[in-house]
This record gives structure tokens, sequence and C-alpha cells, in this order.
């Protein structure tokens, strides 16, 4: 009724900024450089089927690290006394707020063939080595950026389960196996799925974290639309199609969590 | 919880604290090393930080990170709070689709946003005669800032009580006034919150930066980027370790200041239940 005038320049902002950059992505993806349709761009992009496909592996492989370290953590953290959670959870968002870059060029010092890792090894007689500059260093990479985000979410899930609720299912005669399965596990489940599309977004689309870790030598399908962006391979139209692909796999991707997650309240109900 | 239970968790949060930690710790030792080595100890010097402070690149990329940081964090916590209180007097019939456009920005991978704010700006320019530099980088933080400031002033929006607005009219105030006086001061943890958000997702932006800055400006984790492709120098090391302390020093102050804030509620103050 009143005052909704008030939000008609941030439409204005968010078509001319947000939509418009998005519908330009579009065009670009079916057009060729002389400016008529094509698909052209689509079926270019047969040979980078590799890229795609370890983009997904290593974006999976890091997710169900991240999942495997920060589940746990986020059950023990919740467990904990108020004073103590709240220092953890500083301790857990302070490295967050140092510079992303910062933090992955640490790991390029620790994992370099002469690195720390290296000669700590060789120190016991073991090595070299090679971690740098191979897909597992880029998984080491991607787990030390995303491990909070996938820890908090699961955190603040965990932390609001009532716990009548886990105290009616052990005086129902629960072990502490059942109630956690049964009880706490599904109830931390939103948690999760927002967890899991924290991590794996932007770990499919990094190019950042293979550059610096992966010597450039596992192409990612960041590094793809980055070369076609700003790289020696300057071509915003295949560029433009491989980020639709990315968005649409991305938006499918959610559009099934979202549903998992909603089937999984409704069996919580029940 | 057992005692055993409870010590093995905490052992376990010590090895990820270890895992989060250990690499900072390393950076900052070896800020303070003599030769220009990563791994190799050689003797404690503190040149490194007197040339940071030199390096005019570091620094004029820094003064970029911050002025944009703040110019784009002050514009999009107005210009969010406004859209909130427009969006939220709307019917739902047009909020819902708007507000799940506000979400595109947050929902796309960076590098998608990032190279679609990049083309929409060369193609501008190409028309407009205009290149990328301090102007589109500081659209694009804005542009991503402004839905952090919006997600968190619209919940606050939804627990105002609406009567206190029409009470305040009613006793005479211009809506203006009665948005300062009453608005205002109920949604402006929410305010305060965006407004925090927005900072630091532009002091830790790289990406979009990176796609939207153009080649004549740089941010810091741009300049990071630049340099870890050459020859490294312990200038970052440098800099990681002031980084570190800075970002140390706001969180410990920021939860000091909470602390003590509720420790008064605590106390004295009742809370104001009676309005």
């Amino acid at each position: 009724m009143k005052r909704r005038t008030l939000a008609v320049p941030y439409v204005l902002w968010l078509a001319a900024f947000v939509v418009a950059p998005v519908i330009l992505i579009v065009i670009y993806a079916f057009t060729s450089r002389s400016g008529g349709f094509t698909t052209e761009n689509f079926s270019a992009m047969g040979k980078y089927v590799s890229v795609f496909a370890r983009s997904f592996a290593l974006a999976l492989i890091s997710t169900a690290v991240c999942l495997a370290l920060g589940y746990p953590l986020a059950y023990v953290l919740a467990r904990e006394p108020a004073r103590r959670q709240r220092i953890m959870l500083m301790l857990l968002m302070l490295p967050m707020w140092m510079n992303f870059l910062l933090r992955t060029y640490a790991w390029m010092s620790i994992l370099e063939n002469t690195g720390l890792i290296s000669r700590l090894l060789g120190f016991f007689g073991l090595g070299p080595l090679r971690v740098i500059n191979t897909p597992a260093a880029v998984v080491i990479g991607m787990v030390y950026n995303f491990l909070p985000f996938m820890a908090l979410p699961v955190y603040s899930v965990i932390v609001k389960i009532d716990r009548s609720l886990i105290e009616a299912a052990q005086d129902l005669g629960g072990s502490p196996r059942t109630v956690f399965l049964r009880v706490t596990l599904p109830l931390s489940l939103p948690g999760v799925l927002s967890g899991v599309t924290m991590v794996f977004v932007p770990a499919v689309s990094t190019f950042v974290i293979s550059q610096l870790l992966g010597g450039g030598k596992y192409l990612l399908l960041g590094d793809l639309i980055e070369m076609q962006f700003l790289g020696q391979a300057y071509n915003p139209h295949l560029g433009s199609a491989i980020a639709l692909v990315m968005m649409v796999v991305v938006m499918i991707f959610m559009f099934f969590m979202n549903k998992f997650g909603e089937g999984e309240d409704k069996a919580v109900i029940i | 919880m057992t005692g055993k239970k409870g010590a093995g968790g905490r052992f376990y949060t010590y090895l990820v604290m270890l895992f989060l930690y250990a690499p900072i710790f390393i950076l900052i030792v070896f800020s303070f090393n003599e030769a220009n080595s990563r791994t190799r100890w050689t003797g404690f010097t503190l040149k490194w930080y007197g040339e940071l402070l030199a390096d005019r690149g570091i620094m004029s990329s820094f003064y970029t990170t911050i002025s944009v940081s703040a110019l784009s964090a002050a514009i999009a916590t107005a210009a969010g709070t406004l859209a909130s209180v427009g969006l939220f007097n709307m019917r739902r019939r047009w909020r819902a689709p708007i507000l799940s456009v506000n979400n595109i920005p947050l929902i796309n991978a960076d590098i998608i946003t990032g190279v679609a704010m990049c083309l929409l700006f060369v193609s501008l320019g190409s028309v407009l005669k205009f290149r990328l530099g301090f102007g589109t980088l500081l659209i694009a933080h804005i542009t991503f800032n402004i839905p952090y400031v919006v997600l968190s002033v619209m919940p606050k929006l939804r627990q105002l009580d609406e009567n206190l607005v029409d009470a305040a009219q009613d006793l005479g105030c211009t809506w203006f006034r009665a948005f300062r006086k009453v608005i205002m001061p109920e949604i402006m943890p929410g305010i305060v919150n965006g407004a925090m958000i927005a900072f630091t997702m532009s002091i830790d932006d790289f990406v979009i930066s990176y796609f939207t800055a153009g080649s004549g400006v740089m941010t810091l984790s741009m300049k990071v980027f630049s340099m870890t492709r050459k020859r490294v120098s312990p200038k970052i090391n440098a800099l990681s370790s002031l980084m570190f302390a800075a970002v140390l020093f706001l969180l410990l102050a920021i939860n000091i200041r909470e602390l003590s804030q509720e420790e008064r509620r605590k106390k004295g103050t009742k809370p104001r239940k009676t309005r």
C-alpha cells in the first residue's frame, strides 16, 4: 500500500546488473563471432568433456571430504558449553576473514617439492612426496578453503535441535547409535544440504586453487572459462556457453538437493 | 556426555584447528625469515615488512580494496535498506519473484557473476565509450553486496510491529520521520549486520573483481594473484601476517564488545518488553 516505490530503484538495478548480464551470457552462448545464431559453441565443448569430468570429480571429492571432516566437528562443537562454542566458532571463522588468495598461497609453500612436508618426511627417511601440482593438492586447497562453509551450517542446525527429542529417544531405550541415526542425523540434514551446496558450487567453479596448487596442469571448468574471457584463448562466445552449461548443471544440482531436503523434512514430521 | 567421549571430541577439534592454523602460522614465521625462501630458515629479519610498506603497487592495491569495500558496503547498505522497506510493503505476488532475482548473485558461482558482468560492461563500454576500471568494479561490488543487506534487513522488518508505524503517523509524524524514529531503530541490528557482511564479502572477493576491474585497477587479492604467478616474494608473507593480525584484532574487539553488552543486559537494564 505504502512506500513500495522505494523498491523501484533496486528493481531497476537488479534488471540492469543481475538480469541483463545473465541474458547476455545466453545471447553470447548462442551466437558466433560474426553475430549469427549458432549452436557451435556447445558442440565445441565436446573436446572439453575431460575438463567437465575432472571438475565435477574433484568438487565431489572435496565436498565429501568436507562433509566427513565438518560434520563431526559441528556435532562436537554443538555439544560444548556456550562460552567454548563461541570461542571455537570464532576460531573457525577467523581464517575465512583472511584473504582467500593468501590462504591458498599458504599451502603452496607447504606442499612444494622442497616444501615443509617433503622435508619433514625426508627427515624420517621417507619421500620425496610429490603433492604440489597434483589433483591431490587441488583437493587439499579446496577442503582447506571451504571446510568452514560445511561446518558452520551443519553446526547452526544441530545446535538448534530440541534436546528433549534426543532425551526422549534415549528414554525410550535407543542406543547412542540409534539415537544419532534416527534422530540427530535426520534433523541435521537441512544443514548438511546447505553445506554441500556451499562447498560444491565454489569448488566446481574455482580457477584460483587449480592454478596455484595444480600448477595450471589440471584444467578445471573455472580455468576454461577464465581463459576464454581474460586468457590467451579469448573467445567469450565459447566461454559463455561453458558458463551457461555450468549454471544449468548447478541449478539442477540445487533443485535436487532442495527436493531431497523437502522429502526429508516431511519424513521427519511423520 | 561421558568424559572419555568428550575428550575424543576435543582432540578432534584441536586436530581440525591445527589443520586450519598451521599454514597461517608457517606463513607468519617465514615472514621474519632472512633469506628469500619459503622453507629454509636462515635468520630473523623485519626487512620484508619494510619492503612491503615501500611497495607502491601493493599499497595502492590495498587502498583500492579498502575504498571499494567501504564505498560499496555503505552504498549497498543504504540502497538495500530502502529496497527492503519497499519490498516489504509490496504484495507477495510481486515480492516473491523480485526476491528470487535478488538471490541470483548469492546462488550463482562467483565466476558466472563475474563473467556475466564483464560481458555487460564490455558491451556497454563499447557503446558508451568507457573502459573497465574503478567505476565498474564498484558497481559490481554494490551489486553482489545488496542481496546480503536485503537478506539481513528483511527478517527484522518482519518482526516489526506494523502498528507502531501507524501510531507514529497518527500522532502526526510524516512517513519519513516515522521511518527514522520508529522503523530505523528497530531494524538497526539487521542493518549493521548487513553492512558488516557486505564489507567482509567485498574485502575477500577476488573472482568478481578480477573480471570487472579491467587492467588498470587492482585489488589486493588481484595483486596477490599476479604475484603468485611470478617469482614469489616473502613480502606476501609479511602481508599475510599483517592481515591476520588485523582480522584477529577486529574479531576480538567485536566479541569483547558483544560480551560486555550481554553482561550489561544481564545485570542492570531490564529487557525492553513493555513498549
